[in-house]
C-alpha cells in the first residue's frame, strides 16, 4: 500500500510518519514536496503534525493554500485516503475537508502528555484492528487542539458516527478531567461523511514500538493496511 | 490607474464561542483591582495596504481576502473600514 507524506514548511513529524509507515509497517512510503502540485500512485496520504507556516493567524491556515492541497482534495473527493495528525488535522479543518475549527487549549497551556482516547467507530479504514469502545493511549503534544463544532454540526457528526476517538479515563469513561484541551464532547478525532478521511489530534505515530512506550498507533496504519488490502482483493480501487 | 488603500480588518471570535485567552485576560485584569471587569474577549487586528483601481474594488478584495485566508467563518466574523491613502 503506497503512502505519501506530505511535507509543509515547518512540518516536523514527517520523519517519524516515514518512519512509522516505511521502517516498522515496511510500506512503500514518499514525502511529498508542499510545491509540487500533482502526484499519481497513491493510496493514502498523510498531513502530518508540526508547525506548518509557523501556525501564523491560525493553524493550518496557510498550509491549506499550499501549491500541493488543490491535488490533495481532489484525491479525498475522489475517495482517496487521507490521515491528518495534529497540525494535519488542522489543515484539513481549514481546507473544509473536515466540518468545525480548532481553537486554543481551554487551559491555555501547550499539552505534551500521553491521552487515553476511546474507539468511538471501528467501522472506519483507520480503527478496523480495534474492538468498538476499546482503550487505548496515544500521546498529543499541541495548543490548539480544542475542537469546536456548533451544535448542528454536532447533532450531525453523532447521526453519521463521525466520531473517531475520544479523551476518556484509562477506564473508558468520558469526563471533564479525562479531557486535557477542552475539546466538546472529548472529541479527538472524526472522520468525514464519506469515511475516507480522518484527522486526529494524538500521534499514531509517536507509539509504533514498544520502545516507544506504545503500540496502539501501530494498530492505527495496521488498520488502513488490512483495509486497503480487503478492498484490492474485491476488486475496488482507490489509489489515484 | 491603481490607487493606494488602507484595509483596517477586525477579526473577532464569534458570539458562543468560548474564548481561553480572554478569560485569562480577565483574571489578569481582575488580580489588577478591575473588579467591575465582567468578561473579556480577545480578537485580531490586521492592516491590509493594496493598490486597487477604486475603493468599492478594494473592499471587495478585502472581503473576499477575509473570507478565504483572514478569518475561518466557522468560528470568527470579521468588519473593516477602506480609505485611500
Amino acid at each position: 500500500m503506497k503512502f505519501g507524506v506530505v511535507v509543509f514548511p515547518g512540518s516536523n513529524c514527517d520523519r517519524d510518519v516515514h518512519y512509522a509507515l516505511g521502517a516498522v509497517l515496511r510500506q512503500p512510503v514518499d514525502y511529498l514536496w508542499h510545491a509540487d502540485t500533482k502526484f499519481t500512485g497513491y493510496d493514502c496520504l498523510v498531513l502530518p503534525g508540526g508547525f506548518s507556516y509557523g501556525d501564523y493567524l491560525r493553524p493550518g491556515a496557510i498550509a491549506r493554500f499550499a501549491p500541493i492541497m488543490p491535488a490533495v482534495m481532489d484525491f479525498a473527493r475522489q475517495g482517496g485516503l487521507v490521515l491528518g495528525i495534529c497540525n494535519g488535522f488542522q489543515i484539513l479543518l481549514e481546507a473544509g475537508l473536515l466540518p468545525g475549527a480548532m481553537l486554543r487549549n481551554h487551559c491555555l497551556q501547550f499539552r505534551c502528555q500521553d491521552t487515553y482516547l476511546r474507539v468511538e467507530n471501528n467501522a472506519t479504514p483507520f480503527t478496523g484492528r480495534f474492538a468498538q469502545g476499546q482503550v487505548v493511549r496515544m500521546p498529543i503534544a499541541h495548543n490548539e487542539g480544542n475542537y469546536y463544532a456548533d451544535p448542528e454540526t454536532l447533532r450531525r457528526l453523532k447521526e453519521r458516527n463521525q466520531i473517531v476517538f475520544r479523551y476518556c479515563t484509562p477506564q473508558g469513561e468520558i469526563t471533564p478531567e479525562a479531557n486535557p484541551n477542552g475539546s466538546v464532547e472529548n472529541i479527538a478525532g472524526l472522520i468525514n461523511e464519506e469515511g475516507n478521511v480522518l484527522g486526529l489530534m494524538p500521534h499514531p505515530e509517536r507509539c509504533v514500538e514498544e520502545l516507544l512506550g506504545g503500540t496502539d498507533g501501530r494498530e492505527l496504519f495496521a488498520s488502513l493496511i488490512d483495509w486497503w488490502a480487503k478492498q484490492r482483493l474485491h476488486g475496488a480501487h482507490n489509489s489515484f | 490607474m491603481a490607487r493606494l488603500y488602507l484595509a483596517r480588518v477586525r477579526v473577532t471570535l464569534k458570539a458562543g464561542v468560548l474564548d481561553p485567552q480572554g478569560e485569562a485576560v480577565k483574571q489578569g485584569l481582575v488580580a489588577l483591582g478591575y473588579g467591575g471587569v465582567k468578561e473579556v474577549r480577545v480578537g485580531k487586528y490586521l492592516e491590509v495596504r493594496l493598490e486597487a483601481p477604486d475603493e468599492g474594488q478594494a473592499r471587495r478584495q478585502v472581503e473576499e481576502m477575509c473570507r478565504r485566508l483572514l478569518a475561518n467563518p466557522v468560528i470568527e466574523d470579521f468588519t473593516l473600514e477602506v480609505a485611500e491613502i
